[in-house]
C-alpha cells in the first residue's frame, strides 16, 4: 500500500503491518477510500493491487501452504486412514478394521520391537561418536591460521555428497576379503573385520558411516559456538592456575550446551530417519541385524506390499520421532534459559 | 617477526611445535575424512584387477574403460539429464512458492506456521509415500517427470523456507521502513529490497536444496522408473542386477559425487552460513 507522511502516516502504518490474527476484512477498500491524503486508486488492476498489498500476511505463505496441505497434510491423514485398514496386496479391497493394525504394531510385533531397539542403538552410538569426533575438530580448529575457508569447506565435502554413491564406495572399502579397510586394519596391526557382513560389526560400521557424513555438521556448529565464547572466565581460570583440562570441563562444556543440544536436536532427527546407507549397504542384514524402524517401515509397504499395517509401523515410527524431537526441543529451551 | 624476536627463545621454539602439531592433527583428520573420494576417484581409471589386488597398487596407468561402461553401455547421460531437470525445477518452484512464505512468516512473526513447518521437516519423507503411492497409481503420475518433481518439492519446499525464515529475519527492518516511507508497497519492498539484499542467502539456499533434490534417492526408488531413473537410483541399480564391476561402480559414482563436490567448492563461502543457519537460528 501506498505510504505518505502525514496525520495519517501512522494509521495507515497499522493497516499495513496487518497481523495474522486480524481477520480479512472485504470492507477495507471503502474505508481507505475515505481516508484524506490517500488518492485511491482508480482502475480495477490498483484497487486488487492495493487489496492483495494490505492483506500480504495471507497472500504471501497462501501458495506454500497449499502445497504443504495438499502434499504433506493430506497423505498425512490419508495415512492415518490406512492404518485402520487391511489393504490387499493389489490395493483393490481396503476392509476397515479399526485400531487392529496399531494394537499388533505395539504389542505384538516383535520385529518392530527389535527395530526400535537397533534404531535406537544406532541413533544414540551416532550421536555420541559424533559428539566426542567434532568437539575434538572444533577445538583444534578454534584458531585463525591460513585456509581456514578452504579447509572448512574441505570438511563439509561428507555432508554433501550424495549418500547412495558414498554408501557404495564404502560398502566396496568394506568388502570383508579384498577391501582397502581390512587392509588398512591389518597394517596397523588389528584384527580384520567383517564390517556390514558380521553380525555384531553391523551397527558400529553403519555408525561410523553416518557420523563420517554427520560430524562436518557438529563441528561447525559447535566451532561457531566456540568462537562466540567471552574471553573473561577463559583469563579468570587462567589466573587462578586452571589446567586446560579443567578449563574445557568447566567452562567451555557448560558454556557450549546450547550449540550441543541444538546440533544434537538436528542430527537426532536425521539419524533416526536415515534410509539410503543401510538400505544399500545391508537392506537391513545380516538377518535383520540392521533392520531400523525406517528399513521395517519401508519393507512392510513397499516390498510386502501391506499398504495398511506398513502405514501402522510408519504411523509410530512417526510419533516417535515427533516425541524425540519434542523432548530435544524443550531441552533445547531449557539450554538456552 | 621482529615481534616475536624479542621475546625469549623458548616461547617461539614451543610455538612452532604448537604449529606443526596443528597441522598435523588437521592432516589426520582431512585424511581420515577425504580418503574415500580420493580412492573413489582413483579406482574409477584403475584396471579391475588392480583394484582389487592386496596389498593396494597406487601407481598404475590410467584407464577410462570405466566410463565408457558407465556412458556407452548404460544411458547414464539421460539419468544426467534426468537428475538435473528434476533438480532445476522442484527448486525452482520451491523458490517461487517458499520465498514470499518464508518472507511472510519473517516479517509478521507467524509463528504457528513456523512451526508447523518444522513438523514437516522432522518427518522422514516415507510417511507421505505410502499415500503418495497410491494416488500415483490410480493418477498415472507413477514414472512421470512431473510425478517425481512434486515428491522432491516435499523435501526442498521446507528447507528453502527454513532457511530463508532465518536470513530474513537478520536483514534490519529499518532498511524496509525506509523503503515503505518513502512510498514503496509492502509487495514492493520485498521485491525491490528485500530479495535483493538477501540474494547471497538465496543463491546458498538455492545451491544446498539443489544438492538434496540431486541426492534424493528413496522417491525415486518407490514412485520412479526406467524413465525417471535418477543418477543415485542408476548407481544403486549398478550395485543390485549388474555383475559386480568395481571400476564401473566407482566411475558411476564419481559422476554422481563430483558435480555436488564441485559445486560445494565453488560456493564455499556461503555454504557454512548455509548449512547451519537453519540450526543455530531455528
Amino acid at each position: 500500500m501506498q505510504q505518505q507522511a502525514g496525520p495519517n502516516s501512522e494509521q495507515t502504518g497499522q493497516a499495513s503491518d496487518s497481523s495474522p490474527e486480524h481477520p480479512v476484512d472485504s470492507g477495507d477498500v471503502r474505508q481507505e477510500d475515505q481516508e484524506q491524503g490517500y488518492a485511491p486508486p482508480t482502475s480495477l488492476f490498483g484497487r486488487a493491487f492495493a487489496l492483495i498489498d494490505r492483506n500480504l500476511a495471507y497472500v504471501l505463505p497462501a501458495p506454500a501452504a497449499i502445497v504443504i496441505l495438499l502434499l504433506m497434510g493430506y497423505p498425512f491423514f490419508y495415512t492415518v486412514s490406512l492404518s485402520l485398514q487391511r489393504v490387499n496386496v493389489t490395493m483393490t479391497r481396503f476392509t476397515f478394521v479399526g485400531a487392529e493394525n496399531l494394537l499388533e504394531v505395539l504389542t505384538a510385533d516383535a520385529r518392530f520391537l527389535s527395530a526400535f531397539w537397533i534404531t535406537l542403538y544406532f541413533t544414540v552410538a551416532s550421536l555420541m561418536l559424533e559428539l566426542v569426533l567434532a568437539m575434538i575438530m572444533a577445538l583444534v580448529m578454534n584458531r585463525t591460521f591460513r585456509g581456514l575457508g578452504v579447509i572448512r569447506t574441505l570438511f563439509l565435502l561428507p555432508l554433501v555428497a550424495t549418500p547412495t554413491a558414498t554408501s557404495v564406495i564404502w560398502l566396496i572399502m568394506m568388502e570383508p576379503s579384498i577391501g582397502i579397510l581390512n587392509y588398512f586394519l591389518e597394517a596397523v596391526g588389528l584384527p580384520r573385520s567383517l564390517w556390514v557382513a558380521g553380525d555384531t560389526s553391523v551397527v558400529p560400521s553403519l555408525v561410523w558411516i553416518n557420523a563420517w557424513h554427520g560430524v562436518p555438521f557438529v563441528m561447525l556448529i559447535l566451532l561457531a559456538g566456540l568462537r562466540s565464547l567471552p574471553t573473561e572466565p577463559f583469563e579468570a581460570a587462567r589466573i587462578d592456575g586452571a589446567s586446560k583440562l579443567q578449563e574445557f570441563f568447566q567452562i567451555t562444556l557448560p558454556l557450549l550446551k546450547g550449540a550441543i543440544v541444538v546440533a544434537m536436536l538436528f542430527r537426532a532427527i536425521d539419524t533416526l530417519k536415515v534410509f539410503d546407507a543401510i538400505w544399500i549397504m545391508t537392506a537391513g542384514g545380516p538377518g535383520r541385524r540392521s533392520e531400523t524402524l525406517h528399513i521395517y517401515s519401508y519393507l512392510t509397504a513397499f516390498e510386502f506390499y501391506d499398504l495398511g499395517y506398513g502405514s501402522a509401523v510408519i504411523l509410530v515410527f512417526m510419533v516417535i520421532i515427533l516425541v524425540i524431537s519434542a523432548v530435544l526441543i524443550r531441552l533445547r529451551q531449557r539450554a538456552w534459559l | 617477526m621482529n615481534r616475536l624476536s624479542l621475546r625469549p627463545l623458548g616461547i617461539r621454539k614451543t610455538r612452532r611445535i604448537q604449529d606443526s602439531l596443528f597441522w598435523i592433527i588437521l592432516a589426520i583428520f582431512l585424511v581420515f575424512f577425504l580418503f574415500i573420494f580420493f580412492w573413489m576417484f582413483v579406482s574409477s581409471f584403475k584396471p579391475n584387477l588392480l583394484i582389487v589386488s592386496d596389498p593396494p597398487v597406487w601407481f598404475f596407468t590410467p584407464t577410462l574403460d570405466h566410463y565408457g561402461e558407465v556412458f556407452r553401455r548404460n544411458p547414464f547421460a539421460r539419468y544426467l539429464f534426468n537428475s538435473l531437470t528434476i533438480a532445476v525445477s522442484s527448486v525452482g518452484l520451491s523458490l517461487l512458492v517458499g520465498l514470499p512464505a518464508a518472507y511472510s512468516i519473517a516479517k509478521f512473526k507467524q509463528d504457528g506456521l513456523a512451526l508447523a513447518l518444522l513438523v514437516v521437516r522432522m518427518l522422514p519423507g516415507i510417511t507421505f509415500l505410502v499415500p503418495l503411492f497410491i494416488v500415483y497409481k490410480r493418477l498415472g503420475l507413477l514414472d512421470t517427470h512431473a510425478g517425481i518433481v512434486i515428491t522432491h518439492i516435499l523435501t526442498v519446499l521446507p528447507l528453502i523456507m527454513w532457511v530463508m525464515i532465518g536470513f530474513f529475519e537478520d536483514v534490519p527492518s529499518e532498511l524496509l521502513d525506509a523503503a515503505l516511507i518513502d512510498g514503496c508497497s509492502q509487495l514492493g519492498t520485498m521485491i525491490r529490497v528485500m530479495i535483493p539484499l538477501s540474494l547471497p542467502g538465496i543463491t546458498a539456499v538455492a545451491i544446498l536444496s539443489f544438492i538434496s533434490s540431486w541426492n534424493n534417492f528413496i522417491f525415486v526408488l518407490i514412485l520412479g522408473g526406467s524413465k525417471t531413473m535418477t543418477l543415485p537410483l542408476a548407481v544403486y541399480n549398478f550395485l543390485t542386477y549388474g555383475q559386480v564391476n568395481w571400476g564401473a561402480l566407482c566411475a558411476a559414482a564419481t559422476v554422481v559425487t563430483l558435480p555436488v563436490l564441485l559445486l560445494a567448492l565453488v560456493v564455499q563461502r556461503f555454504l557454512a552460513g548455509g548449512l547451519t543457519m537453519g540450526a543455530i537460528k531455528g
